[in-house]
């Protein structure tokens, strides 16, 4: 082990504390709304019931892995129909690499799930242990019975969060009232419970204990997210030009008076004035604190604000910077643009055209024909239809071949078959061509296969092949 | 603000390491790193006392788990099993006749049927059961004794020609070289061609005929059609389990054929072979 003096530094060094401070503004009334907002998302959701008809789940976002559904509201999302998902996905990234062109890490500093139940957290902390200096007066004082009944009390709200922070998740995979009381007789599932736990003590680590270091050292956000900025990105930053050379109120020449607010509301601990760093978050609060300091001084505001490379050099010759709005309405912004909605509108065409049943046929190939005894080449084929609605549907078979040839479905002589609500039917179908006919003797002939409801007057076709005997 | 200074960039130390002007900073782990770490080591050394883990000469460290992935297949096992003994119970009381009208016994025993026959038929009959020469195709039409689900049952419990079982299936067709001339076995052979609408010497059937209804109607028919009951083979069809040209035909007269099945009965449980039974039966030759 290395000693403790400071040449050469320790190999291990603990965390730097962090207090921040309460601050108010625009900036920080508009995170408390996005807090409210997007957590009552994550709590409320699973709670919110549509109805579907019987036997079907009333929930109205629901993941049900057991039998591999997806329900959003009045979509109903198949295994075969996971590109949807896929195209979320990308939709999500091509969202973040939009915003992170126009606004740099908006996404870390608003609306990461890191970031808003630390915010969280340090909110809790605040209401029971005091302000900055409350809490750092506390971190100091030696054990008694008050520091331990703060920090135990702050440990069990943290706790009880956390606990719902893991309970909400799970309720997406499973009928939520359902759950909650089998989670409180015990009657859970375990992966249920251990989910819960899971989620519990990573919520409580991270967002009473990690908090910031999260961001910094694991994960790997920042770092991709900083690479997809350029220089017309606005994001948070420290008008140098103006608030240099910084001093105390009386003797300074630039408006920095170099009083720390900026640095004591920050949750990631670092000092905006030091100019763009990886820690940055973003979270704008040092904006709000500093806009404060301004106005009571008498100074304009924005001496931290929302600025861009591309306006630094127009700022310190003392020119107006360039529009918000030539920052965002630029070529790069707008091809992100085009490809995002490009895939929201397909995907909406995609879902208002889908049938709600689908098809396949696989043909048997082991063995591709069976000869009868009169001389007639059978095929046989498994024939899948998945009937995505609430209702029993009858489906009628028929198929379209160059020969008249014969078809039957087995264990029924009707050519129509009642695929159950929500369900996929398996039903073998087989074709026969007598020796007259061509495909009997032919390696491979054209079979098209018409589902139809005649019902609904929905039909579909699906495409595959009948092998005749060559040998 | 804490009394301590923070460190700048510029206190730390580098690594020595320079690549075109930049250098690397040698700056301490951060703690939690650390501990992660020391957790990790506590996860080892818990998990080579709970899992198997030191490896032996012969074996590993048990670990005190009992864990091992063979236990587990066989938790697994049974405990499909134990699922499935309601519905086996129910297919072992239904009459075989009545399992195609109950879906979920009927999946049951296609299910269990075609695991059984992947195990212990395919080798003979083939993945598909499309039979090979020699080996009959169970999924055309032509059985030579019988193809309803009675019929099929009986040849699966009891076999074809498996001398242990006293009612196994049993036919024997006599080696007509040895009874019949050379010219005459050519002629029956152009009969059989002439019944099953092949290529043949017309001048031959005649003769051909006569012999036939002397030595071979008793068993395979007056008209070739077969007797099921005898397992005598339709030759007036389009399948041939040997060979249908006239080589082929005039082998088998000459030599006969002597294919043999074993008995299943005693080897496979009795919801076993009920499925099995079910699942030759639904490939698509079932009667």
């Amino acid at each position: 082990m290395t000693s403790q003096s400071e040449q050469p530094p320790r190999l291990f060094e603990g965390r730097e504390p962090v207090f921040p401070q309460r601050v108010s503004g625009w900036f920080r009334r508009f995170k408390w709304w996005l807090m409210g907002f997007t957590l009552s998302i994550y709590y409320l959701t699973p709670w919110i019931r549509w109805d579907r008809g019987v036997n079907l789940p009333d929930q109205a976002v629901l993941v049900d892995l057991a039998n591999a559904r997806f329900y959003f509201f009045w979509i109903e999302i198949w295994p075969h129909e996971l590109y949807f998902v896929a195209g979320l996905l990308i939709m999500a990234g091509l969202g973040l690499f939009l915003f992170t062109s126009i606004l740099g890490r908006v996404w870390c500093g608003y609306a990461c799930p890191q970031t808003v139940w630390t915010d969280l957290f340090i909110l809790v902390e605040r209401w029971i242990e005091g302000d900055r200096n409350e809490r750092i007066r506390l971190l100091r004082a030696k054990w008694s019975f008050r520091k331990l009944r703060l920090r135990v009390t702050k440990w069990i709200v943290w706790l009880f969060i956390a606990m719902a922070t893991g309970g909400a998740w799970v309720f997406y995979f499973a009928d939520a009232p359902t759950l909650l009381r089998d989670l409180l007789t015990g009657q859970a599932a375990f992966v249920a419970y251990g989910t819960i736990a899971v989620m519990t003590v990573t919520t409580f680590i991270f967002g009473g204990f990690l908090r910031e270091q999260v961001c910094t050292y694991m994960c790997p956000w920042p770092r991709i997210q900083a690479a997809m900025m350029d220089e017309d990105s606005l994001t948070v930053a420290y008008r140098d030009w103006r608030g240099e050379p910084r001093g105390k109120l009386d003797k300074a020449e630039g408006d920095c008076i170099d009083c720390m607010a900026c640095v004591n509301v920050c949750p990631q601990g670092i000092d905006i004035r030091d100019g763009q760093q990886v820690e940055c978050i973003t979270c704008a609060l040092c904006i709000d604190a500093c806009d404060t300091v301004m106005d009571r001084i008498g100074r304009p505001r924005g001496l931290i604000d929302y600025c861009s490379l591309s306006d630094e050099p127009l700022e310190r010759a003392g020119k107006p910077p360039k529009s918000i709005w030539s920052h965002v309405l630029r070529l790069r912004n707008f091809i992100y643009f085009g490809l995002w909605a490009g895939i929201g509108v397909a995907m909406v065409v995609a879902l208002f055209i889908r049938s709600d049943f689908s098809t396949s046929v696989k043909p048997d190939r082991n063995p591709r024909f069976v000869t009868m005894s009169d001389g007639t080449v059978r095929n046989a084929y498994d024939l899948k239809i998945s009937n995505q609605t609430g209702q029993d549907r009858r489906f009628h078979i028929s198929i379209k071949t160059d020969d008249p040839l014969r078809v039957d479905l087995q264990g029924t002589d009707t050519l129509s078959v009642v695929v159950p609500a929500d369900d996929t039917l398996h039903q073998r179908v087989y074709i026969f061509a007598k020796p007259e006919h061509a495909a009997s003797k032919a390696k491979s002939s054209s079979v098209r296969f018409w589902v139809e409801d005649r019902q609904t007057g929905e039909r579909t076709h699906v495409d595959s092949g009948f092998s005749g005997d060559v040998r | 603000m804490s009394k301590k200074k923070k460190l700048q960039d510029e206190d730390y130390p580098t690594t020595g390491h320079e690549w075109d002007g930049i250098r690397e900073y040698d700056k301490p782990m951060p703690r939690w790193w650390l501990w992660t770490f020391y957790l990790t080591i506590i996860f080892s050394i818990g998990y080579v006392i709970a899992y198997p883990a030191i490896p032996l000469v012969n074996s590993a460290t048990p670990g005190v788990l009992k864990y091992s992935t063979r236990m587990e297949v066989r938790e697994h096992i049974d405990a499909v099993n134990a699922q499935n003994a309601e519905i086996e119970a129910r297919l072992l009381s239904t009459p075989l006749e009545q399992v195609a009208a109950d879906a979920d016994l009927s999946r049951f025993a296609t299910a269990g049927g075609n695991s059984v026959f992947k195990t212990y038929c395919a080798q003979c009959h083939g993945a598909g059961a499309q039979g090979f020469k020699g080996y009959p195709n169970l999924q055309d039409d032509d059985w030579l004794w019988g193809g309803d689900l009675d019929a099929i049952e009986i040849t699966i419990r009891h076999g074809i020609r498996h001398d242990a079982d006293d009612d196994t299936r049993y036919s024997e067709m006599p080696k007509f070289g040895e009874i019949l001339e050379e010219a005459e076995i050519a002629q029956l052979t152009e009969y059989v061609l002439s019944v099953s609408s092949q290529d043949h010497d017309s001048s031959a059937v005649v003769k051909g005929q006569s012999l036939f209804a002397d030595n071979c109607s008793s068993c395979h028919g007056e008209t070739a059609q077969g007797d099921r009951e005898q397992g005598a083979p339709n030759l007036a069809d389009a399948l041939w389990l040997y060979g249908g040209d006239r080589e082929a035909i005039s082998h088998t007269i000459k030599n006969s054929r002597f294919g043999v099945m074993p008995a299943w009965q005693g080897r496979l449980t009795e919801a076993q072979i009920k499925q099995v039974t079910f699942y030759v039966h639904q490939l698509g030759g079932g009667e």
